[in-house]
């Protein structure tokens, strides 16, 4: 294989790890603080939609990323209110919001553009255009090193940038900060954060907003960036294979990166080509699609190196007995 | 003392929180600049209104009541099935083999193995993630999310690259023999002097489907092993300190979950389609979910559901024909009965248990 069609792959790798990576944190500081959250595909679903609707009409792709950010809070908090104020189940929950998404994008789509539930495409000042990093072009002579720094790491939009950023951000968060531990300690006792007299109520909200605010992002970035506008169900499972990756990563943020990466390349692999010959063997691009899933069957399976959840994941917490 | 009396568990709560998700599903419809009651008009007309209605109606909530009962089996041993999608693709397999690779004769014998053949397909499918929960404690609503991925990959390259005809481009088995027609309900009704609509999808698997209601309200309630499904469900530590082996029911709950997602094969693979194609569920094992949230995993609620959701499918389906409101409404009104019947339960319950305690407080 061809070093630039390596470096091609590399490229859309990342560009395909992103909203992958974006959610995948999402989730990481959801199910953190003891919030197991299925709804990561809903609200990058509706995020979506409402930031490539409203960069499509202001023409402004900061405002769309904005509205998306806030749809996406609008499901974050019922979610909250529903597995934490009411008591409910996490799971159930984060079902309903996956069908409200995929139900209410599609509904207000007819409603504004009348396009078959899909916004009209998104021009330049809609989208998030590439950055080019300083001395890209006049670095892309170097060899090896030339072609890697301006393929493929400048010229990515800044959410991309933002998406890796996130990465370190949330270790130091998380493992640095009072309120990092505070949330660790919520998802693994949180009676013991209730009597140190830490609200469990707060810091489970708190979690599940970033998880919100992240998942904004996501959906922003596959709308306004990896695509030029909506279509109907576009984040395609992309919520599951972040859970998947959050698994995989056993909850944590380096690794959920390289998670994430992996899962990217595979894609980028099965966008790429459609059926892979390997010494005879014909690997078909099902197998490729159904990858992600299965590996992290394996890991939760604990034949490699066993998956194991904050341990108050999924019970809601009741004050008094 | 139970706060509330059962009639109000059973009847009351589900009846304010299908109120509270028509309710929005209404301020939804005049949000998007329809009117309501016309489109409610609209739906009972094209959903009940004629046999043609009823038949797709009831095509429907076959489908639903299989994956509904799919999902109330495993509720009661205290798992969420969330895989009946993957298990009834699979199970879409098992017909489509049956009926393509042996000549029936009849299609009692036909269905009846169909049956099986979806029934041991869906079983299987649900035993992976079923093993994985009892033995190694991977948490069996991941595992079975991603076996719903795995499986449309599997039914793709299946499809796509096995049983696809020589010479068709479409992602679609050859039309199964007609001595395995199902006979639909016209063809049924006929002979008792019922005209029933000749065009509509309805057949003899909706039997099959009440035949499965009623033995999964055998199963739970009159046998032993329906007892030891219950107790897990209600108390692990409960259960085995009773000597109930864990890994034993959690296992045989599943594999009969999944038995019955994969049977809803027999009606929309066989009786309907009478080819395997891409995407045959159409969603319907994600729909059981909330047939069997609002029928309170009872056999005969999720009967009730399953026509219920039937009648919205069809309604739904009549509405994008002749308004400008799109299909998707239903799953809108789909996630409403999810969020309110499952999800915030608690929101309803909590206010009416409230009000029970004090008449009851009053009549003292």
């Amino acid at each position: 294989m061809e070093f630039l069609t390596i470096i091609q792959i590399l490229d859309s790798t990342v560009r395909l790890a992103t909203p992958l990576l974006l959610a995948c944190l999402a989730g990481l500081y959801s199910e953190r603080a003891g919030i197991f959250d299925i709804g990561l595909e809903g609200k990058m679903l509706m995020a979506a939609f409402f930031s490539a609707a409203v960069a499509a009409v202001t023409g402004n792709v900061w405002l769309g990323l904005l509205a998306g950010i806030a749809s996406s809070l609008l499901l974050a908090g019922l979610h909250g209110v529903a597995s934490i104020t009411f008591r409910g189940n996490q799971l159930i929950s984060g079902v309903a919001i996956n069908f409200l998404a995929a139900g209410m994008t599609v509904l207000i789509a007819q409603d504004w553009f009348q396009q078959g539930g899909r916004t009209p495409s998104l021009f330049s000042g809609g989208r998030f255009t590439p950055i080019t990093l300083p001395f890209a072009d006049s670095l892309s002579g170097v060899p090896v090193l030339g072609p890697v720094y301006s393929e493929l790491l400048s010229g990515h939009s800044v959410l991309v940038y933002i998406a890796f950023l996130a990465v370190p951000a949330t270790w130091w968060i998380l493992f640095r900060t009072r309120f990092g531990l505070r949330l660790r300690a919520v998802g693994e006792n949180p009676a013991a954060v209730d009597t140190a007299g830490v609200s469990v109520v707060g810091l489970r909200y708190g979690a599940v907003m970033i998880c919100g605010l992240l998942c904004g992002i996501a959906g922003a970035y596959l709308a306004t960036a990896l695509q030029a506008g909506f279509v109907k169900d576009m984040t395609a499972g992309r919520g599951f294979i972040a859970l998947a990756a959050l698994i995989f990563a056993k909850w944590r943020p380096w690794h959920a990166m390289g998670a994430c990466l992996l899962f990217g390349l595979l894609q980028a692999i099965a966008l790429r080509f459609q059926n892979i010959q390997l010494g005879g063997i014909v690997i078909p691009v099902q197998a490729m699609d159904a990858l992600p899933y299965v590996l992290t069957v394996v890991i939760l399976a604990g034949f490699v190196g066993k998956a194991i959840p904050p341990r108050a994941g999924g019970e809601p917490y009741v004050k008094e007995r | 003392m139970d706060k509330m009396p059962k009639w109000a568990d059973v009847v009351l709560i589900p009846l304010i929180s299908l109120i509270l998700a028509a309710l929005l599903s209404a301020l939804v419809i005049l949000g998007i600049g329809e009117d309501p009651v016309a489109a409610v008009k609209l739906m009972v007309n094209g959903a009940l209104g004629s046999t043609y209605g009823w038949g797709y109606t009831l095509y429907y909530a076959t489908n639903f009541m299989f994956t509904g009962l799919a999902v109330a089996v495993a509720a009661h041993a205290g798992l969420f099935n969330i895989g009946g999608e993957g298990q009834a693709m699979l199970g879409g397999l098992g017909v489509a083999l049956v009926c393509l690779l042996i000549p029936w004769p009849h299609w009692t014998l036909a269905l009846a193995f169909a049956a099986l053949g979806a029934g041991i397909f869906g079983a299987a499918w649900a035993a992976i993630p079923a093993y994985l929960q009892a033995k190694r404690g991977s948490h069996i609503v991941i595992t079975t999310i991603m076996f719903n991925f795995i499986a449309a990959a599997v039914l793709n390259y299946v499809l796509v690259n096995v049983l696809r005809p020589e010479g068709s481009m479409d992602p679609a088995t050859e039309r199964f023999p007609q001595a395995v027609h199902l006979p639909s309900l016209h063809e049924l009704l006929a002979p008792i002097g019922i005209n029933f609509s000749k065009s509509a999808p309805a057949n003899v698997s909706l039997l099959v489907a009440m035949g499965a209601c009623l033995f999964v309200w055998l199963l739970i309630w009159r046998t032993p092993l329906g007892y030891e499904i219950r107790s897990l469900g209600k108390s692990e530590p409960g259960a085995r300190y009773a000597g109930i082996s864990s890994v034993r029911t959690v296992m045989i709950a599943m594999l009969i979950s999944g038995a019955l997602a994969g049977m809803m094969a027999v009606n929309n693979v066989m009786g309907e389609a009478e080819r395997l194609v891409l995407n045959a569920t159409e969603g319907a094992g994600f729909i059981g979910i909330a047939v069997a949230l609002m029928g309170r995993n009872h056999p005969f609620g999720v009967f009730l559901a399953a026509i219920l959701f039937g009648f919205l499918y069809q309604g739904g389906a009549e509405l994008a024909l002749w308004t400008s409101i799109p299909r998707e409404l239903i799953v809108v009104i789909q996630a409403l009965v999810i969020l309110f019947t499952g999800a915030l339960d608690n929101m309803v319950r909590m206010p009416l248990e409230k009000i029970f305690l004090a008449v009851r407080r009053g009549q003292n």
